[in-house]
């Protein structure tokens, strides 16, 4: 039974897309509701899924579906395990926080809603295919619908950002799928857990092998934004509306960064990794690289969407490093930050939204004194920044540090520092934020009246309405409910270590087997 | 050389995919128009196309129709890969297009160069 919520995860947010431009020849504003009802129900769904697969159901611990009755290897297979429906249950909640911020934000149209239903079914068929092939489909939807969503800002610059982004992603999908074809040619089959028995027969120092991983690495490197594959990603972010970075920030790199460590470590296996030090060592160099850099380039920014930009590109960089550090550790600090991040990113941009839209602050020194006039929201924003630099109790300071103490396992002293670097740099940056929100004198009123002009649906540029702590006042309380919401649950999955490690030992039992 | 021209004889289809993949990628990243660079990018996955059609070709290979005293057949799977694969890369194309009017319509150039320059990109 459990097995047919998976083609369900992904077929109810694909049709559900249709409605809103149906209906919307009738009716308007009737996409919101729709997106709403998929989106719970989906987020039903995968909280199902994730407690069928949960060692606490007694059940099966993995669940595979075979699409149209084609058994696995010849045909498309989805799969639910304790990883999978972890990135779904992610996937399903982000979704819903970002509708319930976006009823008041817009963009309001009903293209939208449908972009966003789409966007949504690819990210669930990412996090749930067997199949290689498959993969390659579910990615390049949730390319074109991002191209398609960034560029829905009024300002021009977002159809330029979106642009490059779609040079960048397509090149990193054709990538992916050459990665793809030659792993084909070598092992002819598609299915992921076929084609890791057949790799492991024909040997890992094939070089058919070996170019099929490269492929595949550098091509999810230009999705994810890893240094210097990432110069997409920080226009992208800044130039979106602020619903849309939100969305778009917390899953597009996280579910292609999960897609790798799936590939890695499901279809290549670590033993390929043993295999090929060479390999290993590049990967851990560009991962440390893009740490550094990442972290570097944050702190050189100031507009504060483009910091947070920057700031993915090293929280991305140590994922990577997991990756190559092939120690069960590093890769369940890897999943932790996965998850942890792409909540904690969603919060800041949607925390930054909501300041922005409410006086207009587009850099870091708009930010000046807000704390004194929107509390709430600079709070949790001073809480999650605090959740990414590390401090404890967070999800931030788990992946963080089961990565460190992955990478000293294994001898990776290098790795580790730079993660205590990057831990600096990042405080360095938050930090500064924190000092403009808290302890910086307010901004001359004029000139937050002159940047009002990049708000949307709030009057921000009428002064005379100002009143102390208006910043929950002239936004929509429910934006800033979803802000405080995804804050404390940054704080709460602090406690989720050993549930999590419950959940994914299967997994990852049977990735260092 | 005789390894390169062994190469270039018998599998010329391999060396044509990286030549159209190669030139395709290079047109996407050096050239300033942004429908060129469209082009390119058009170019590069085509090669690729053509890498998965030649990895399903033998010689003498019938269609994938199983009638009695046949085959050997070509395989099937990498043709369904490439159809599925050019009709992402239609929409693709159309979608960059899109983006190109939007722009062009909005600081009235196509040149990439002059597009950083209005809009202060780094």
């Amino acid at each position: 039974m459990s097995d047919a919520l998976l083609p369900l995860l992904i077929a109810l947010p694909l049709l559900a897309a249709i409605f809103p431009l149906l209906f919307g020849l009738r009716f308007e504003r009737v996409g919101w509701p729709v997106a709403m009802a998929t989106s719970l129900s989906v987020a039903g769904l995968a909280a199902w899924l994730a407690w069928a697969v949960s060692p606490w159901s007694g059940g099966s611990r993995r669940f595979v579906h075979d699409l149209a009755g084609y058994p696995a290897p010849y045909g498309i297979e989805l799969v639910g395990d304790g990883l999978s429906a972890l990135l779904a249950l992610l996937i399903a909640i982000v979704a819903v926080a970002v509708l319930v911020y976006a009823r008041t934000t817009g963009p309001d149209s009903n293209a939208f809603y449908s972009g966003f239903l789409l966007l949504t079914g690819g990210l669930l068929g990412m996090a749930l295919t067997g199949d290689l092939f498959n993969l390659f489909v579910f990615l390049e939807i949730v390319g074109l619908v991002s191209y398609a969503l960034i560029a829905s800002n009024d300002d021009p610059r977002a159809a330029y950002g979106a642009l490059k982004y779609l040079f960048l992603g397509t090149a990193g999908a054709s990538l992916y799928l050459i990665g793809v074809g030659y792993a084909f040619v070598a092992t002819g089959t598609l299915n992921m857990r076929d084609m890791a028995t057949e790799l492991a027969a024909l040997g890992y120092n094939d070089p058919l092998v070996q170019a099929a991983f490269g492929f595949i690495l550098i091509g999810f490197m230009l999705k994810i934004a890893i240094f210097p594959l990432h110069t997409w990603q920080p226009d992208a972010y800044t130039y979106a509306p602020d619903t849309i970075s939100a969305y778009i920030s917390a899953l597009v790199s996280t579910t292609a960064a999960y897609a790798l460590i799936r590939i890695a470590y499901d279809v290549f296996t670590v033993d390929f990794f043993a295999a090929n030090p060479l390999i290993t060592d590049a990967v851990l160099l560009v991962a440390s690289v893009s740490i550094v850099v990442g972290s570097l380039l944050a702190l050189l920014q100031t507009d504060l969407k483009r910091v947070f930009a920057y700031s993915s590109v090293a929280q991305f960089g140590m994922i990577l490093a997991a990756i190559g550090l092939q120690s069960e550790t590093a890769l369940f600090g890897a999943v932790i930050h996965l998850v942890g991040h792409g909540l904690m990113k969603a919060t800041l941009f949607m925390g930054a939204g909501v300041l922005s839209s409410a006086y207009g602050a587009r850099t870091v020194a708009d930010y000046a004194g807000l704390a004194k006039r929107a509390p709430i929201t600079s709070g949790m924003m001073a809480v999650t920044g605090l959740a990414l630099v590390g401090i404890p109790p967070s999800v931030g300071t788990l992946g963080k540090w089961f990565i460190a103490l992955g990478a000293v396992e294994e001898g990776s002293w290098g790795v580790a520092a730079l993660i205590f670097i990057s831990t600096l740099l990042t405080l360095t940056y938050i930090g500064r934020l924190l000092e403009t929100l808290y302890f910086n004198p307010l901004a001359d009123t004029d000139d937050a009246a002159v940047a009002g002009d990049a708000t949307d649906a709030v009057d921000a540029t009428d002064d005379s309405s100002f009143v102390a702590d208006g910043g929950v006042d002239r936004v929509a309380t429910e934006r800033v409910v979803v802000v405080v919401v995804l804050a404390l649950s940054t704080v709460a999955l602090f406690a989720a270590a050993d549930p999590l490690a419950a959940m994914l030992d299967p997994v990852f039992g049977r990735f260092f087997q | 050389m005789t390894d390169f021209l062994g190469v270039v004889t018998t599998r010329h289809a391999y060396a044509l995919f990286v030549l159209l993949s190669a030139i395709g990628l290079y047109m996407m990243i050096a050239n300033k128009n942004l429908v060129k660079k469209i082009i390119g990018l058009n170019m590069f996955q085509t090669g690729v196309f053509l890498f998965f059609v030649t990895s399903a070709y033998r010689i003498g290979g019938a269609a994938p129709i199983i009638t009695e005293g046949a085959g050997p057949y070509v395989s099937p799977l990498p043709q369904v890969i490439v159809l599925t694969a050019i009709v992402v890369g239609i929409s693709l194309t159309a979608v960059g297009l899109a983006l190109t009017i939007r722009l062009y319509s909005e600081y009235g150039t196509l040149r990439a160069d002059a597009l950083r320059e209005v809009i202060g990109d780094e």
